[in-house]
């Protein structure tokens, strides 16, 4: 088990003008767990993703990450090759919306192949075999290497864009609402997917969500956010089925039993 | 030699209802008990007395307001009741066990996975703990038609054997059981009793609820009553 974590993140804070991102942000996150960020729209969640994944500039703050090298950087010190390397390898970016993630008008296989091209793979052969063997993880059938997203589901978008993204092997993936804007039973197929690859891939995630129940599934700890502020963090189980604070527990007992 | 395996000191909780015009619900006070290796502590009490709710406190699945928790977590105590999340996670890998009333089930994993994966996310080989899954689901009775196929569909009394068998597939050191029998037939009941005084054989630490008073009196060493730690209502 490692011995020192992946990130620590103090003070993040961002300000739109005087309007309030987020604020007084901190944590640690170590390697293999999975952190929910849940809230409501307008709670600072996608804020605080955008900041840690450095698409966006803190206002304040700072993120340390521990690189491949062992070394601690400061996120927001990395020079911008610096930056795009990593998120090109040692990250992933899942968007909410595959479009945002993938690129629509290249085939399914050159869209997982262009991540590994990025990290000096140059063999046509090998770059093909791995897209081929990606694509089946993801239960998407070989025939369908060729074929662009646009002709794909949005469910079969969305794992191109999972395996897009973790055939580089990154040690930390973003997401953002994964399965925002799917059929139910298209996110149950997604969802367990995704818990068996961020288990058996060993990955560290920091998921945004508003839905309670993919927090659940996916995540070991929570953080709530209402107001630009995390107002109760702890373990996933814990906070679910002992909110302590009342928006906690408005959000809990808002929750549908089917 | 009795070793204390589980050491429950002064523990209070309450439940704050912010959406219930902030009324407090206290649930137990200055509850303490030893639970040690080898033995099985049943805890008893009415409805309603607060043993569901401890057994959540001891996983730290619910939070408690003042008191400790200890666990002998590798030879040394960890209180549980102030750990980090990363910790109560590393202690229920491989300290604590569970076994809750009902099985909360994940669309699309099967059976034998959701048996198996306690032992698999401790590293054991995944062949070899889908073995130790298929023996214990066989001995619980759990036709084999079903072992591939995800429990949520199954009957309550199936889906607590896919329970027990997960509860029971490791050698975790302290064992939670809340109503680990409560829907199932004799035949199976018999045999979860049977699994129960083998883990006290090998050393297990058992808290456990058991309503059935039959299952009751074969497995418990000792009762801790509940009632005892009521909270004194505020005047």
């Amino acid at each position: 088990m490692s011995t020192e974590p992946l990130l620590r993140v103090h003070n993040l804070a961002k300000y739109y003008g005087s309007r309030l991102g987020c604020a007084d942000v901190s944590f640690e996150l170590w390697p293999g767990e999975v952190l929910a960020i849940v809230g409501e729209s307008g709670s600072g969640k996608t804020t605080l993703l955008n900041i840690l994944s450095t698409r966006l500039e803190p206002s304040s703050g700072v993120a340390e990450y521990r690189m491949r090298d062992e070394r601690w950087r400061n996120l927001y010190d990395l020079s911008e090759a610096e930056r795009r390397f990593l998120m090109r390898t040692d990250w992933g970016f899942v968007h909410q919306n595959p479009a945002d993630g993938l690129r629509m008008t290249v085939s399914a296989g050159a869209n997982v192949g262009e991540r590994m091209m990025a990290v000096g793979n140059r063999h046509y052969g090998n770059i093909r075999q791995t897209a081929i063997e990606w694509l089946g993880r993801v239960e998407i059938a070989e025939d369908r290497i060729d074929d662009e997203p646009r002709s794909f589901s949005g469910g079969m978008r969305q794992r191109l864009q999972i395996a897009r993204n973790l055939v580089t092997h990154p040690r930390l993936v973003f997401m953002d609402e994964p399965t925002g804007g799917l059929d139910v039973s298209v996110q149950a197929r997604l969802l367990d997917l995704i818990r068996g690859l961020v288990a058996d891939l060993g990955l560290s995630a920091i998921i945004v969500t508003h839905d309670l129940a993919v927090a659940r599934l996916l995540s070991h700890r929570m953080m709530v956010m209402k107001d630009g502020h995390v107002i109760e963090a702890g373990l996933t189980d814990r906070v679910l089925d002992d909110p302590r604070e009342p928006y906690t527990q408005l959000l809990v007992s808002s929750i549908l039993q089917v | 030699m009795m070793t204390a395996l589980l050491t429950v000191r002064d523990v209070s909780k309450s439940f704050t209802m912010h959406l219930r015009d902030g009324i407090i619900l206290p649930v137990v006070s200055g509850v303490a008990f030893e639970v040690s290796a080898g033995e099985c502590v049943v805890l008893g009490g009415p409805s309603g007395a607060g043993k569901s709710s401890l057994l959540k406190m001891v996983y730290g699945n619910y939070g408690v307001d003042q008191g400790s928790i200890s666990l002998i977590h590798h030879g040394q105590p960890v209180d549980l009741a102030t750990a980090s999340p990363r910790t109560v996670l590393e202690l229920r890998r491989n300290t604590i066990g569970y076994v809750s009333q009902f099985l909360r089930t994940v669309p699309r994993v099967t059976t034998l996975d959701v048996v198996a994966e306690p032992l698999v996310s401790r590293g054991t080989d995944r062949d070899e703990a889908t073995e130790r899954a298929r023996t214990l689901l066989a001995r619980l009775n759990l036709p084999e038609r079903l072992w591939s196929l995800p429990p949520a569909t199954f009957s309550g009394g199936e889906q607590q054997r896919v329970n027990i068998a997960r509860g029971f597939i490791t050698d975790h050191p302290v064992l939670l059981l809340d109503e680990p029998t409560a829907s199932l037939d004799a035949t199976n009941r018999a045999v979860v009793v049977e699994m129960i005084a083998e883990k006290k054989a090998a050393g297990t630490a058992l808290l456990g609820i058991f309503h059935d008073e039959d299952v009751r009196s074969q497995v418990a060493d000792r009762i801790v009553d509940v009632t005892a730690f009521a909270p004194r209502r505020a005047a």
